[in-house]
């Protein structure tokens, strides 16, 4: 039965959902305003909104300081590296458990998801271990390893439930087309899958970009990218309010904008097969 | 060339026999039609073959080669599905010719080949549309298009015709019957419809839970069902049974008689009873006679123009040299 929409109602939906959206934005947007003022501004009490002296210094101090690119660059590296290292090892898996599953598919991938419900800090110290013997601290390759491992579960999930909307007769057509596995995967599956995939991508760059546990805890110098850059700015002394908001809103804009223009990719597919 | 044979193949999932042990012989060039009511194994059966299920048990030979172990793609069989199955992000002819990308042909080879399929099918004009674009029919033409170019030792198709609107099944099914004459490939054809498998096939294998019933032609089937099921099964609208004193009259425990086998007239006749509902089809009309004592209704085929009303008292006469009779186990009896 479809329910009458009206005008009124509209309304109190529409101020209702951009009151949520404006609170849930809200951190972010108090951060970029925080950019732009003097760090005196920046803890004034009460807290000046819109009505301060805007000024660019904050931005002109960070980028002074610490060279925003290498850290821009090691971000990139990491993010997109790990997530495509993460989709060549999730397709194949994604295929199996969604084409042919066992009797214990659904275990394994419960297991897979069970790895993310552990506290990263559980394993901190075998890892770092891990990473003195190979070699591996403050590189831009170990990085892309351990994001890649934390969040192939996430990733080989995603893609299982794209595979699993794929009519599995289209496949068998391709086998009976004289089409091999990996002819299979990469001509049919594959281009079928694109959208499915393209919003896996997108959020498993947003959630490697996002990382801060790992990249802080391994990283130094050389390989840190931008979390690393906004933690350099969080000190418990001296007045820093206005340039740590400043280095936070360039970390957080290649994201952002990555997100605005891929806004409708991602919410199909957050939302993908939840609705049919 | 397309022999296949089966020996003693048997499939199970799990602990669940579908297929029990079942031989059958497939000759080259034949158009065989598997049917039988959904769930008697028809489909499954047909997988075997293609490959996309694996043996339990048995062998299936192609060509006299052992194909057992041999997986689809090696089978040189070609297969058209219920869903067509197209590729939906390629046009027409990428579907088309996918099956000769895969195979590694030049170029111009595959030009050539698309393009005879589809002046064949009638999709000329639709090369470049993606199948989203095209109807029902069209669609199952671009299937039959992508199983044709690879020229397969044998088609396979599985209830194709199921999706389609009753006019164009028609349609469909004169068509593939032409295709076959052209071609002179086997096929084999999976349906639950036994018009279908009546009007295609030159030999049609009866299914029931995996077991073979009966394997021959349209007409042997017909004329000489080896058992109830069978007999039930082919034929429409479906024969009559008749059990009780009435059929041990005719020396069995079950006697058969088809509906366009018995005479209707309003005076004379051994049987007589109520006309229940009629089914004008214009050329014929289907009466279904109540209160017989024969069974709950017997269903009588009489010419378009015969007249009878809902209600009136009718004398039926059956043709006895064209009864059936069956025995207490259910078997044709000699």
């Amino acid at each position: 039965m479809a329910r009458a929409v009206t005008p009124k109602r509209k309304a109190i939906n529409t101020a209702l959902a951009w009151a949520v959206g404006l609170l849930i934005f809200f951190p972010i947007l108090w951060t970029i305003l925080t950019s732009f003022k003097t760090e005196a501004q920046a803890i004034n009490d009460p807290p000046i909104f819109l009505f301060f002296d805007w000024t660019l210094e904050n931005y002109a101090v960070v980028q002074e300081r610490s060279n925003y690119m290498r850290f821009l660059w090691n971000s990139v590296i990491i993010a997109v590296g790990s997530t495509i290292i993460g989709i060549i090892i999730a397709v194949p898996a994604a295929w199996s458990m969604a084409f042919v599953p066992s009797r214990r598919t659904k275990d394994i991938l419960l297991w897979m998801l069970s790895t993310k419900m552990l506290p990263a800090v559980g394993v901190l110290y075998p890892i770092y271990l891990l990473f003195i013997e190979l070699g591996l601290l403050d590189s831009r390759a170990g990085l892309v390893i351990v994001l890649m491992l934390i969040n192939l579960p996430i990733i080989v999930w995603m893609l299982y439930t794209y595979f699993k909307e794929i009519p599995g007769e289209i496949l068998e057509a391709a086998r009976m087309d004289g089409a091999s596995l990996k002819e299979e995967i990469l001509y049919v599956l594959t281009p079928m899958a694109i959208p499915g995939i393209a919003s896996t991508v997108l959020l498993n760059i947003i959630l490697a970009w996002n990382e801060a546990f790992w990249t802080l805890n391994l990283t130094a110098a050389q390989a840190a990218p931008l979390t690393a850059f906004i933690a350099s700015y969080s000190s418990p002394e001296g007045l820093f309010y206005a340039k740590l908001s400043a280095a936070s809103t360039m970390a957080i804009a290649p994201i952002l904008i990555l997100g605005w223009f891929s806004q409708k990719q991602l919410v199909r597919g957050l939302t993908f097969g939840a609705v049919k | 060339m397309g022999r296949i044979t089966l020996d003693k193949v048997t499939k199970s999932f799990g602990d669940v026999e579908v297929i029990p042990p079942l031989d059958l012989t497939i000759e080259d060039g034949e158009f065989t039609v598997f049917v039988g009511p959904s769930g008697c194994g028809k489909s499954t059966l047909l997988r075997l073959i293609a490959g996309l299920e694996d043996t339990t048990s048995g062998h299936i030979c192609i060509d006299g080669n052992d194909a057992t172990n041999v997986p689809p793609a090696k089978r040189g069989l070609a297969m058209v599905f219920q869903s067509y199955a197209l590729y939906p992000h390629m046009s027409v002819r990428k579907n088309i010719a996918f099956p000769l990308r895969m195979a590694k042909l030049p170029q111009a080879e595959i030009d050539k080949r698309v393009e005879a399929a589809a002046s064949v099918l009638n999709l000329t004009d639709y090369l470049d549309r993606k199948p989203g674009q095209l109807s029902g029919g069209q669609r199952q033409r671009v299937a039959i298009g992508r199983a044709i170019v690879r020229e397969p030792a044998a088609f396979l198709f599985d209830e194709p015709l199921s999706n389609l609107d009753a006019a164009l099944r028609v349609g469909m099914r004169l068509e593939i019957s032409e295709l076959h004459k052209r071609l002179e490939t086997t096929m084999i054809y999976v349906t639950h419809d036994q018009v279908e498998a009546m009007t295609m096939a030159d030999k049609i294998v009866v299914l029931r839970a995996g077991h073979i019933e009966q394997v021959g032609s349209p007409l042997e089937l017909y004329k000489e069902p080896r058992n109830l099921f069978v007999a039930g099964f082919i034929g429409s609208p479906r024969m009559n049974l008749i059990e009780g004193p009435e059929a041990q009259k005719y020396g069995c425990h079950t006697l058969g008689i088809r509906p366009e086998h018995i005479e209707v007239s309003a005076d004379k006749g051994p049987w007589s009873g109520v006309v229940g509902v009629s089914e004008h089809l214009g050329s014929d009309t289907f009466f279904h006679i109540q209160n017989t004592g024969l069974a709950e209704t017997i269903t009588v085929r009489a010419d378009g123009e015969v007249g009878f009303r809902h209600g009136d008292r009718v004398h039926l006469t059956p043709r006895e040299d064209v009864m059936h009779r069956f025995g207490a186990d259910g078997l044709r009896m000699a």
